[in-house]
């Protein structure tokens, strides 16, 4: 076997300062983490730019635009009902950020040379402050609108006193462990797909450099396969997305209707 | 006396049987919500929210499963 491939799925994830050096605790560093959500920005802004114009007759830029709004819209009206408009700029962002921070983790701007893209969902502390953002609005809107009377939250309507002492228990932790699920189903989900990617690009490579017939054969399985989940992955990327805005949705819904 | 580099990659394998229990959740979810849509498809729109929020759920436990052996594999 010629020389060994060895190649780190996990450093694709690593966050490396661009301007400014991590040493002596410099918090305020621009990072390729920064670098990358500065490009989401500037990609979602151009797209709705080019979809804002409010044409009577929407043109194509528009109905795509229109289209994702739409979707966001009728789903907090399905999901919480009139109230529900309110809370669309926020899982607006949150769906719209996702989707494109995922879709930029996939795209293949490493062929260009010097180039490495960076997921930025990929990472527990972005995940996480979307999630708590979610999770404090939850707060925020259920004891503004129901003060104290919130905690009937865990208390299903008719339980016998028996059940409650189990059902209640349960209700809190799952009510508090939300957070923490919806911003490490996001983030495992990134990691786990893009290490599946670069494992089988590590094969490829491995396969071509080997000698004897099995490692091109290795390596065109290994190309299909990883042709086959990209496929899959361009699906989660938009799956995620939707079920983190769907989750939020639900849990505003709960702060809002109180069951 | 297992070595700690093997009863690493024993471990992360056996945390791996996790992701596959999962993907067979994620096939029931799916599964079940084709055969109540293909009896009744008017009502099967409606019940889109559900699916998919039983489709994360089932899908967290296998994610939580890989998220341990990639622990196993690198912070241990």
């Amino acid at each position: 076997m010629a020389a060994e491939t060895k190649i780190d799925p996990m450093h694709q994830f690593q966050i490396d300062p661009i301007f400014g050096s991590l040493a002596n605790g410099n918090p305020f560093v621009f990072t390729n983490s920064a670098l990358w959500m500065l490009i989401v920005l500037a990609t979602i802004w151009l797209f709705m730019l080019g979809g804002m114009k409010r044409a009577l007759v929407p043109g194509r830029w528009q109905v795509a635009v229109e289209g994702i709004t739409g979707f966001i819209t009728s789903m907090l009206d399905a999901n919480v009902g009139p109230e529900g408009r309110k809370y669309v700029p926020w899982v607006f962002t949150v769906f719209i950020f996702i989707l494109v921070a995922n879709l930029m983790g996939l795209m293949p701007f490493g062929i260009i040379p010097g180039v490495h893209p960076f997921t930025v969902t990929s990472q527990f502390t972005i995940t996480g402050v979307m999630a708590l953002i979610s999770f404090g609005i939850v707060l925020a809107v259920g004891f503004w609108k129901h003060g104290l009377h919130f905690f009937s939250l865990f208390v299903p309507a008719g339980t016998p006193f028996v059940l409650k002492l189990l059902i209640v228990p349960i209700e809190v932790v799952s009510f508090l462990v939300r957070p923490f699920s919806l911003a490490l189903r996001l983030f495992v989900a990134m990691i786990a797909g893009h290490i599946l990617i670069k494992v089988f690009g590590n094969f490829i490579v491995g396969g071509l450099n080997a000698e004897g017939l099995m490692g091109p054969a290795i390596s065109l399985l290994s190309f299909v396969f990883i042709v086959g989940v990209s496929a899959l992955e361009l699906l989660v990327s938009a799956i995620q997305a939707y079920v983190f805005a769907l989750l939020t949705s639900l849990y505003i819904n709960d702060a809002v209707n109180l069951h | 006396m297992m070595s700690l580099e093997a009863a690493k990659v024993i471990g992360a394998g056996l945390a791996a049987i996790g992701v596959g229990a999962a993907a067979a959740g994620v096939g029931i979810v799916f599964g079940s919500f084709l055969q109540g849509a293909l009896r009744n498809p008017a009502a099967a729109d409606g019940q889109q929210g559900r699916l998919f929020i039983g489709f994360a759920a089932a899908e967290l436990l296998g994610l939580i499963a890989f998220a341990v052996a990639m622990i196993i594999l690198y912070a241990v």
